[in-house]
């Protein structure tokens, strides 16, 4: 059987005034339908221009698909006609980014924004307004219906992920890109925010990338994990397996990173990248 | 909404104040009554014509007095007569708003449309050859003094074709066209060269926000994300820039109805400054101003209509 998604040996460039960066440098992943994959690295290490370029999202110029393939379903993304790409954005492959304050336009209102989408993908749909509030009852707003007209700045951080959310399922996409979902989010509306998307998991079958730099949030959600270092995917492998026993210096620093309740430390633990290159 | 506007419109009286004692000041500093009446009746006119029209003026009044009492006609719109061809100035005015707007709007709205159209288009292939040459374009018609569009359309609209009259204005149903048609598009090209430079900036701004990052995920186009998204948060920032000039279009243009020979307030105002007609200019620049404080308050309430984050209180 294909699987959902093949990307093999992706690499791409971004080409700067300073000449040629190279971003995510060969990497190679399947998933399958319904799985969670993790992607977990630093800052840079080329995790989110991975997500982007599932759709091709990037900016052309200055990103380059330097060599690969993405095949969803066995089609090639990188050689899709912006019809084609268009079509499979938001429909197969939906995403949530970072900032849910910057992610929605704030002069268009949430009703409007999220039925913007249905109405591209859906057109079959009559009643957009059940259809918008159905979807952000699935995410957990409250009292939807009232919420419909309301714009991004009238709802909190939490709320404003919880419609992007919303808005990313409601074309019944296969794939879900979550590109650090919760980091702009304190500490206990992260929580919350990761509930949804476990509790989502279970409730709609659905396969998802969550990208994060912190372990601390994939466990429980992610069936595999890709640890993503200066762009290669340096540890790949179930998630349980991985967190129990990781081979990759990197994989261990980055575990060690996570804070531990109640333990005794002076200064949070941070990677070391000198000894990192000693060791390759 | 309203109380903000009230709010606005009694903040604007000390402004109007401001403007209208620096106004008078400077008229009096630069010209005595005696030199006045010789400018308005002539120099070689009898000594006692030259003191009759100085006390028919309320000119050998104490400046005090002469200073309230032009405030009180300036509130209640009383602008008196021309020193230099006796008319009426409130018919004056409202002869001439209508030539100089019948210019102005056209042009405006020709370099606002014209220039949003073309700068979504140069976002839209943005950093392309294409892009670079309508910048390149819309420099070279900044760069050109306005003088020398209207000499060349002159000349090709005018001599070469012979269809439109060089200068001069009739109201003549349909056939006035023929009379604003040339100053129309020069004041169109001149709005459009700087119009497109600064809305091309203010989309580019707009093309890097998040936002568009989440339309274009969702599958929309990009002439869709741009037509729809990026416009109407472009439009917030046009609007602070546009509204505020637009009522000031009454007031016409200086350059072209004096080139064009269009009898509007632009020319007015012109040939007012060129014979010291005092009461012409004092009026032009009250009303300029009072139009501009208008256009800002309108800018305001413009502004909380595109935005829903603005609260006017």
């Amino acid at each position: 059987m294909t699987p959902l998604l093949d990307i093999r040996n992706l690499a791409i460039d971004f080409a700067t005034e300073n000449g040629r960066v190279e971003a995510v440098k060969g990497i190679s992943f399947t998933l399958a339908e319904g799985e969670t994959l993790a992607i977990v690295g630093e800052s840079g290490s080329g995790k989110s221009v991975t997500g982007l370029a599932l759709t091709r999202l990037l900016p052309e110029p200055p990103a380059v698909y330097r060599t690969g393939e993405i095949l969803l379903h066995g089609r090639d993304v990188l050689k899709m006609a912006p019809r084609d790409l268009r079509a499979i954005r938001g429909a197969k492959i939906a995403y949530i980014f970072q900032e849910p304050s910057t992610s929605l336009n704030p002069v268009f209102t949430i009703r409007n924004q999220i039925a913007e989408a249905i109405r591209l993908h859906r057109p079959e749909v009559r009643d957009l307004d059940a259809e918008v509030i159905k979807y952000l009852d699935l995410v957990g707003i409250v009292d939807p219906a009232k919420r419909l007209h309301d714009y991004p700045h009238q709802l909190s951080g939490g709320m404003q992920q919880r419609v992007m959310i919303a808005m990313a399922l409601s074309c019944q996409p296969e794939l879900l890109i979550a590109d650090e979902p919760t980091t702009a989010l304190d500490v206990t509306i992260q929580a919350q925010i990761m509930d949804q998307l476990r509790d989502l998991k279970t409730r709609v079958r659905m396969a998802i990338i969550l990208i994060t730099h912190n372990f601390g949030i994939i466990n429980g959600i992610a069936d595999r994990v890709a640890v993503m270092f200066r762009g290669k995917i340096v540890e790949y492998g179930p998630t349980h397996e991985v967190l129990a026993n990781p081979q990759h210096a990197y994989t261990k620093a980055l575990i060690q990173c996570i804070p531990q309740l109640g333990a005794q430390r002076e200064r949070l633990t941070t990677i070391d990248h000198a000894a990192l290159d000693a060791a390759q | 909404m309203f109380n903000y506007v009230i709010r606005r419109l009694l903040y604007s009286v000390p402004i109007l104040l401001g403007v209208i004692a620096l106004t008078f000041l400077l008229f009096n500093v630069l010209q005595t009554p005696e030199a006045a009446a010789a400018m308005a009746i002539g120099s070689k006119a009898p000594q006692q014509a030259r003191e009759a029209w100085i006390k028919s003026r309320g000119l050998d009044r104490p400046k005090t007095e002469q200073f309230v009492k032009h405030v009180k006609n300036l509130a209640t719109f009383q602008f008196g007569t021309s020193w230099k061809t006796g008319r009426e100035l409130n018919e004056v005015f409202r002869q001439g708003a209508g030539p100089s707007l019948l210019i102005t709007l056209p042009g405006f709205l020709a370099g606002l449309l014209g220039g949003v159209g073309l700068a979504l288009y140069q976002v839209y292939v943005r950093k392309s050859l294409l892009d670079r040459s309508i910048t390149l374009f819309a420099v070279a018609l900044m760069s050109v003094p306005t003088v020398v569009y209207i000499f060349f359309l002159q000349a090709v609209g005018a001599l070469m074709l012979n269809y439109f009259p060089a200068s001069g204005f009739d109201w003549r149903g349909w056939e006035t066209a023929k009379f604003v048609a040339l100053p129309i598009i020069v004041m169109a090209i001149v709005n459009l060269g700087s119009d497109v430079r600064l809305y091309r900036t203010i989309f580019m701004e707009e093309i890097n926000q998040d936002y568009v990052r989440t339309a274009l995920a969702k599958g929309l186009s990009s002439g869709v994300v741009l037509g729809k998204h990026v416009l109407k948060n472009g439009l917030i920032a046009l609007i602070t820039l546009t509204v505020a000039t637009l009522p000031r279009l009454i007031m016409g243009s200086l350059l072209i109805e004096n080139f064009f020979g269009i009898p509007g307030l632009g020319n007015l105002l012109v040939m007012a400054i060129g014979t010291s007609d005092q009461p012409v200019v004092l009026a032009c620049t009250y009303l300029g101003s009072l139009l501009y404080i208008g256009g800002l308050i309108l800018t305001d309430v413009c502004y909380a209509l595109a935005d829903p984050r603005i609260r006017l209180s």
